[in-house]
This record gives C-alpha cells, structure tokens and sequence, in this order.
C-alpha cells in the first residue's frame, strides 16, 4: 500500500554499535540507550528517516523508529500515547486537541521545514501553466476536458491522495477552496484517491489524461510540474526552493512535529538538532523547503 | 486407567478448540454491533444511505461503496465462473494425467499468491495495458480491479468444483456413453448438471473470497466513491467497501462518527458475506437431501 511508508523502519544497527561499546566502557549506566517513536505524515517521512540516521552519529545511544501512515494517523497515536512525536504537514484540527487533552496530553508544535506541494501532469500533455483558479475547478469537477484549459480534446483524470493524508487536506483548503473558509466546495466524487505518493506519481507518469500533486520531494522526472499562478494576472511560478521562500510559489505549506508538554529531554534535544544547520541541511537535499530563514513568515 | 484419564484430558481440550471458534465469532459479532450500530443513532438513515462519500467533511453516504464492492465483485465473477468452471471440468473430465500432474500445483500456486502481488502487477502492468487497449481515460478501474478478483477467486472455484466433479459417480458417465451421447454431451448435459449444487457451492464460496478482498483491489480501483449511473461504470474508478474501511481506519479518531461509520460498513460486509455462505451451504445442503431421497 504505502510502499516505503509503511514500512516499520527501526533503526537498530547503530543501537548494536552503542551496545558493544558500553560493554567495552564497562562504566555506562545500565540504561544508556533511550527509544523514541515518530510516527505520521508520508510526506514526511523520508526525511524524518533521514535525520533519525544522521542522529545516530550525534546521540548513538538514542534509538528512534519511523513509521508513516498519514498525518491523522500520526496525531491519532500522539493523542493515545503511543508515539513521542506525531510528523504532520498540516496543523492539528481542534477536535484533536480535544481529544488529546482529554486523554490528558496537551500538544506542542514545532515547524520543522516547509514543503511545496507540485502540480504534475504527463510529460506529454502540453499545458505547462495553470492559475489556482483554474485547478480549482478542475477538482471540483468544473472542467472535465482539457481543451477548456487550451489542452489537447483529453478527459481529465483527477488524482488525489486518501483523505487521511495532510497533503488532501491542505489542497482542499488552499486549492479547491482557494483558502476562503467559508467556501464549502469539495472534490469531484470522480477523483481517484490513490493510497500513495508513489501511486500519484506512477499513474501521472504513464496516462497523458492524468493530473495530480504531491509534495516537491517526491516528484521524479517522469512527470512535468506546471507552474502556478495565484490568480490569472499573475506571474506563473514553478515550484522550488528559492520560490517558496520568496513566497512567489502559492501551494506551499509548513511541516509540522507535534510532541506533548512533559516530552523526555531526549526529544526536545532531538527537535532542537532538528533545527540546526546541519539538519536543515538534510532538508534542502530531499527535495524540502529549510526553515531557517522564514521567520518573517508567509 | 492412565491412559482413560489421558484420553479424557485429549478429549476435553479438543472439544474447547472446537467450541473456541463459536466464542470467537461471537465476540466479533459483539464488538462489530458494539462500535457500528450507534452510526444508525448518530448519522440520519437519509445521509447514511446517501449519494456521496467524503467523511472527513461529514458526507457519510454508502451506497457508493455498496455498489463498488458489488460491482467489482460481479466483474470479477464474470471473469471468474467460465475459467474456474472451464478449468475444473478440464482438469476432471478431459485433462490426461501428466498435464493434471502440472496444472493442480500451478493453481495452488496462484491461490497462495499473495494479493499485494497481484495488486503490484495490475498498477505496472494491467492498468496501463487496459487504458491503452479498451481507451479509457485511466486504467485504474472497477474493470482492473475486478480481473484481478477474478484471478484470485478462480483457483477457489477451480478446487471445488473439481471435487464436486469427481464425486459424480462414474457410473453417470458410463450410462450416458452406452445410451450413445459423444464425449462432450455426457459433460455438459449429465456430469455438470449432475454437479450443479457443488459448482453453486464453489461459485458463491468465489463471492465471498473476492467481495472481502481488500488489497489488490484497493491499489488498482482508483478508489473514487463514484454512484454507478450504467453498466459503463465498469469501466470507471470506483471505491469499494474492503478498501474505505483499510484505509481511513488508521486515521479515524476512536469513537467518533466516522469510526462508528466504518464499523458499520463492517456490518454491511458481514451480513452480505454471511448471506452469501448461508446461500452456499442450504444450495449444498439442499441438493445432499435430494440425493438421499434418490438413493433410498
């Protein structure tokens, strides 16, 4: 389903390394090695793979397991208190929080980098740029044919991830609602909600009638990215580092780590790694957006 | 004296496995009445039999999921009947035994055939094949899904119609050669019709492996929660109950509406599965009646 998502990927090689070496210390504490459990959003969840690797050269003795499954899937296990911290790239709903406090867990939030949500067609589709409006209306199911947009006499295929992923939810939002709140439009009945990025990508790689979105870190080149425009007078952008933090690219959004007050110290110290240049680091070369210098915000 | 008391013991704990099953399947009655029925107290009856499914902005409607389960299973069964049939009256009735020898593992192999496998090659390589061939606008389809139900269905259908072949006395074949029907008229007109309740059997035992199929279905139907307007809606993507249930489960928040929802299409499945097998087995039941009467 998830195909690397889904994979429990538990980091246990370097927890081995750390054993053999107390043994040899002989004078460690018993309990040199603390666990902690990251769970949540696929879009997330190769880089938050990454840093687990990166950190075991920083803190061997802390052993962290990723797992994906999806933004509400990741804040459900940190409002039960399974997991130590929830990967998320849309912000927590305020049922959950609700929840989670009454469960008694109150939820922190950290940004952790930013993401750039690409719009991809076929390669061999020739419409290379749209304005928001116009995706829009392709997902609420307005337009179903791309000569209307000036495109070859082709049905549309509306893709789509499940609604348990940040990424849809986010879309809904800032795309087919073009981020009015009030707007209570939802996506055409006939677009495919498929179980994965990869699946998006596939399916937009081999079928010239197929739109679809995923984050910038998982575009491959089989696929084309259009470059948006927030409205039709405006400039069309295509998706990347520099126009996302310009602010000129207008699907991009924050990543979020959600973490509970009373968090070991071994977390925080592990999120405010996160937030170091080296980390960050790690985030420009997948593909993501770094937060060190967006503080002025969007 | 030993060994009575240790047959007694062997006794007592086969009988708790057997009776341990009748627990089991209570218990999940139980827990799946528990946690769906009150989607009946908290979703209107109008909304919850509604046109369109999107849960997280409170659209609960499931006939869409309904008739995407049924449709891909009739597509898959279409599929399923002519080859699994075919294949048993082959295996049993024609085949020489060097080719039975190979054919049977091969089946075997096919059901033992993880789904997610199946679901792997029908994205890489029956989706695209189909969108190309028959023109559609995607390949991820009720279609896909429903060929690759086939192809898990079949060997299910394979083995027990070709028990209930074999268990066709020989003497039925025998007297319809002497009355001087050829090869093909004994098959078709008295070792089929002789075998009609265990196809049946083997037929619906189909429907109900493919209709709680839930993987394969999931990666190539496109999942879109489309109401079925005609018969072209085999063509079209469609959203199937297995699949709603595998994939929002993980996310939904423990006691909420949409939980409750998901349970209860759980519900849904279970009685339609249930049916299926109470119809399976009063068809076999039936017929073993009859063939008792015949022989008295």
């Amino acid at each position: 389903m998830k195909f690397a998502a889904r994979t429990v990927v538990v980091i246990t090689l370097l927890t081995i390394l750390a054993a053999c070496g107390s043994a040899s210390g002989g004078s460690n504490s018993p309990s040199a090695s603390t666990y902690i459990q990251n769970k949540g959003s696929d879009t997330i969840v190769n880089l938050a793979l990454a840093w687990a690797e990166a950190y075991q050269t920083v803190k061997p003795d802390v052993r962290i397991s990723v797992t994906g499954g999806g933004s509400g899937t990741g804040l459900t296990a940190l409002i039960s208190g399974t997991v130590d911290i929830a990967n998320a790239s849309r912000k927590i709903k305020a049922e959950e929080i609700q929840a989670a406090e009454a469960n008694g867990i109150e939820p922190v939030e950290h940004v952790i980098a930013r993401d750039a949500i690409a719009v991809i067609v076929n390669p061999e589709n020739p419409i290379g740029e749209l304005s928001l409006e116009q995706i829009a209306r392709i997902y609420r199911g307005e337009v179903n044919n791309w000569s209307e947009l000036g495109g070859e006499d082709r049905p549309i295929v509306r893709l789509s991830r499940e609604t348990n992923s940040g990424t849809h939810v986010y879309f809904l939002e800032e795309v087919v609602r073009l981020g009015d709140k009030e707007n209570k439009e939802i996506f055409s009945a006939d677009t495919l909600l498929l179980p994965s990025s990869e699946g998006i990508i596939a399916e937009v790689s081999d079928n010239p009638n197929a739109i679809g979105y995923d984050g910038l870190g998982y575009v491959t080149p089989e696929v084309k990215m259009l470059a948006v425009a927030r409205t039709a007078d405006q400039p069309y952008v295509l998706p990347s580092v520099e126009s996302v933090n310009n602010g000129q690219y207008p699907i991009s959004r924050d990543l979020y780590m959600y973490t509970q007050t009373g968090a070991p110290q071994s977390v925080l110290d592990y999120l405010s790694w996160i937030l170091s240049p080296n980390a960050q680091q790690i985030v420009t070369d997948l593909g993501f957006v770094p937060v060190l210098n967006t503080t002025a915000g969007k | 004296m030993e060994t009575a008391k240790g047959e007694r013991w062997i006794t007592w704990i086969i009988k708790i496995s057997g009776y341990s099953s009748i627990l089991f399947v209570s218990l999940i009655l139980f827990f799946l009445a528990r946690e769906g029925f009150p989607a009946l107290g908290e979703v209107p009856l109008k909304d919850l039999f509604g046109a369109r499914w999107y849960p997280i902005e409170g659209y609960f409607g499931i006939w869409p999921l309904i008739f995407g389960s049924v449709l891909v299973t009739v597509g898959a069964l279409l599929i399923g009947i002519p080859f699994g049939i075919g294949t048993a009256v082959y295996l049993s009735e024609l085949a020489p035994a060097w080719i039975k020898n190979i054919l049977k593992p091969i089946i075997e192999i096919l059901a033992g055939l993880p789904s997610v496998v199946l679901g792997f090659l029908g994205i890489q390589l029956a989706a695209p094949f189909f969108r190309q061939f028959l023109n559609l606008p995607t390949g991820l389809t009720a279609f896909t899904g429903a060929v690759l139900l086939g192809f898990i269905a079949i060997p299910t259908i394979v083995s027990i119609s070709e028990d209930a072949l074999n268990t066709v006395p020989s003497t039925y074949r025998h007297g319809a050669l002497a009355l001087g029907a050829n090869h093909w008229q004994t098959i078709w007109g008295v070792t089929v019709p002789a075998a009609r309740s265990g196809l049946l059997t083997a037929v619906m035992l189909g429907v109900g492996r493919s209709i709680g199929e839930t993987m394969a279905v999931m990666m190539v139907t496109g999942n879109a929660p489309v109401l079925p307007r005609s018969l072209n809606a085999l063509f079209l993507p469609a959203r199937t109950m297995t699949a709603t249930i595998a994939s929002e489960m993980g996310e939904v928040a423990t006691g909420s509406m949409h939980y409750h929802v998901l349970f209860f299409i759980g519900i849904v499945l279970f009685g339609i599965s249930l049916a299926v097998n109470l119809t399976a087995s009063s068809l076999a039941l039936r017929s073993r009646k009859r063939a008792e009467r015949l022989l008295s």
